[in-house]
This record gives structure tokens, sequence and C-alpha cells, in this order.
């Protein structure tokens, strides 16, 4: 029998918001979670967890524009999110994917195998390094955390973005090899040039289905901790810590 | 890639094939070299969530074993805890960022962290690079010794990890 799959649907939910009820449900919860969230509700940086303000992001156009700098828990690069953006996160007990190590490498090529399925007839999809592309071109960007017995992957795809958002980010130092030289504009492309909206997550919903039994829930219903209970890894940026990289900048 | 991955390896076997500094046994023993050739060090007790741990005296010293290593990738980023905080066994006390990854890294013993690697904020490499030495992560004081007798030895944990990668 397929292991249960709870799905949580939102829309325009925040993204910080969003990414401290994903840590509760990793280290909270022993069931497996599927999270669509369909554009977040204005314009946030989200960088990992090791990710250097300074070496990432135009700080002095960020707090000229009051643009929301997160740090969030699970590893991989900066990310500029917005209405535009898409986001689907799977958590799974490692037992439930039992076919799959819990190691970034077999992880990521499992969720590479699933979005094929997702993208199968329509474009050039693949997992190329450790983006999701169409040609040679990204439109999807992952993050992952494991613990000892669960695993969190997430994407944040680029449904539509501004060029402007983009000019927040500085050219990553560390770039897929892919990339090669190329900027933002000419290295990302935008999903609804593919399919629309709607047909992306039931697309999306349908390949879960394949590999889990998949639960559609409310998130009031859902039996996770309230943020107050938790201390999360996730954290908003202080406007010190923009300032402090202002002053690396300059 | 793979070519340079497997000599290292080979050569990380050979070379530490004994948690002691002497070089009286210059080739592995039978168990020092799992199927995907991770070295497993003598001496050294294991958690089945690929954390070693070396006892010595009033001082447990703790890291990640050869073959997680491996199976993590680049280390990019160590997130430890600092001196003076616990860790009760089977517990989570930081992690290591790898691909894009976050892993927890949890503790196999129970007791006060002591002592932490401040190379790995400016060297993370070091875990891939020399796991068992330059790798440590954390020193504690056991607080229950006898949680050690629960962990697998050298043996137990090669076979443990040849039949995880062979089961996948």
């Amino acid at each position: 029998m397929a292991p249960l799959m709870n799905l949580v649907r939102l829309r325009g939910f925040p993204i910080l918001q969003q990414l401290h009820l994903e840590e509760r449900m990793l280290r909270t919860s022993s069931a497996n979670w599927c999270i669509i969230n369909d554009g977040t509700t204005s314009p946030a940086i989200v960088m990992g967890l090791s990710g250097k303000v300074a070496e990432l992001v135009e700080a002095k156009s960020v707090l000229r524009d009051h643009i929301p700098v997160i740090r969030r828990f699970t590893g991989g690069g900066t990310v500029i999110v917005d209405q535009g953006t898409i986001f689907v996160t799977l958590i799974c007990n490692k037992d439930d994917v039992s076919d799959v190590q819990p190691f970034p490498r077999p992880i990521m090529s499992w969720s590479g195998q699933l979005y094929g399925e997702v993208f199968k007839g329509l474009a050039d999809f693949h997992l190329r390094e450790n983006d999701y592309v169409f040609g040679d071109r990204k439109f999807g960007g992952n993050a992952q955390s494991i613990t000892k017995h669960r695993w969190v992957h997430h994407t944040s795809f680029l449904w539509d973005y501004e060029v402007k958002n983009m000019s927040y980010l500085k050219l990553p130092t560390k770039a897929p090899e892919y990339r090669l030289t190329r900027d933002h504009t000419d290295f990302v492309c935008r999903m609804k040039e593919y399919l629309p909206r709607s047909e992306f997550i039931e697309r999306t919903i349908k390949a879960i289905e394949a590999q889990f039994s998949v639960k559609s829930i409310n998130l009031e219903s859902t039996d996770i901790p309230s943020s107050s209970e938790f201390v999360h890894t996730t954290r908003l940026l202080t406007e010190q810590e923009l300032l402090d990289a202002c002053t690396i900048q300059t | 890639m793979a070519l340079r991955l497997w000599a290292s390896s080979t050569a990380n076997a050979l070379k530490l094939s004994s948690a002691s500094a002497s070089r009286t046994h210059p080739l592995p023993s039978p168990f020092s070299l799992s199927r995907c050739f991770s070295s497993v060090l003598d001496g050294l007790k294991y958690a089945n969530s690929h954390e070693w741990v070396k006892h010595e005296g009033s001082v447990a010293t703790i890291g990640i074993t050869d073959h997680a290593q491996d199976h993590l990738g680049e280390v990019v980023f160590v997130d430890l805890p600092e001196p003076g905080g616990s860790v009760k066994q089977g517990g989570s006390f930081g992690a290591v960022e790898s691909v894009k990854a976050t892993s927890d890294v949890n503790s196999p013993i129970s007791g006060e962290i002591i002592e932490v690697n401040a190379s790995l904020k400016e060297t993370p490499g070091l875990i891939n690079t020399s796991p068992y030495e330059g790798g440590w992560m954390i020193k504690v004081k056991p607080s229950s010794p006898a949680e050690l007798d629960s962990l697998l030895g050298p043996k137990e944990y090669t076979k443990f990890c040849e039949e995880e990668d062979a089961s996948h």
C-alpha cells in the first residue's frame, strides 16, 4: 500500500511563515507532507543556511526598498521570490521512500525523476547539476534538509519574475558550471512560457499520487505545533545585519 | 571525478587502517575496506547515523565517518554548538551543509561538550579530506560511558554500510 502524503495547498502565503511551517513539520511530525504555495505575498530574498548576505545581496538597494531578507533552514543558494513564484515542498519519512538513500544526491535525483513525469511531453526538462532546467535555462531551484529519519526537499519555481527584482541579487561566487558567465536574465527562464499555472500544479499532484496516497488537508486542521512553541532556525535578518553588509560593500 | 574519488578513498583506507599512529600493519585489515572503499577505523565506535566516537579516558571525540562524507559530497559549511552545552545520545548537535542540503549530525553518546573544532569554520572541507582526524567535530565528557556498548564496532559498521548501499 502506498504511503500517505498529506497535501496542503496554499496561495499567497508569506514565505517566512511557510518556511517556519516546514521546519516544524520536519522536526515535530512523523507524517509525510506536501506543501504547494501558489505565489507568496510580496518580494522577499531567501538565502540558504550558510549564506553571507554581503556576498549575495545588494544591501543598499534592499534596505532602500525594504525587501525582507530571510535565512532559511535548508542549504543551497539565494533566490528572490514573489507572487510569480510557485513553491513545492516534500517532507518525507526516509522509510516511506525506502529506495532513496537519505543523502543529498539520491534525494535530488529522485526529485528529478518526479518532475520528469510532470513535464513529460511538454518541455525539454532536465535536472542539471542541482537545478531544474528547460534546455539550459533554470526555472527551479532546490534545497534540502536531512534529519535522522526524515528529509525535506523544497523547490521555488519561477513561474514568472520581474527583471528589476533580479538586480537585488549579486552574481554568486559559487555558480553551477553550466551557468558559464551568464547573468540572471540569460540564465533563467519563465515557466509560464511552457504551461498554465494550474496545469503545473495538477500535474505535480498527479506525479506525487503515482508514489503516495495523497490526502488534502486544510492548514488549520494540521496538528503541527504553533510557531510560538518552536525555536526556528529560519529567520528574518535584522536591519543591523543589512547595514553591516552595506559597510562591507562600500 | 569517479576515478579520483575511488583513488582517494582507497588511499584513505590504506593510510588509516588503524586508529593508532603506528604503521606496523601497512596492508588494510579485512574489515577496514567497505564495498564502497570508505575507510572504517579500528578502535572507534560507530552510530548507524554515520558518526564515530573515539573514547580516550574521560574525553570522547566525535565526528562523521568517511562513508558519510563521501555520500554527502563537498562540505561547504559546518554548524557547531558552543562548548559548555550538552548532547544526548541520538540527538542532533549540529549540521553540515553540502550540495544543497543541510544534514543533521547526531551525537553517538550523551555528555557535556568541552571543545569544538574551530578549524571547521574556515576549512569545512577537513570533514571530507580528514573525517577521522582533522575533521573531528566536538569533544565530549561522557555522562554515561556504558552507552558506548550500544554502538557498532568497526566490523558491524562496515557491514551496515555495505547493506545500506546494496539495498539502494
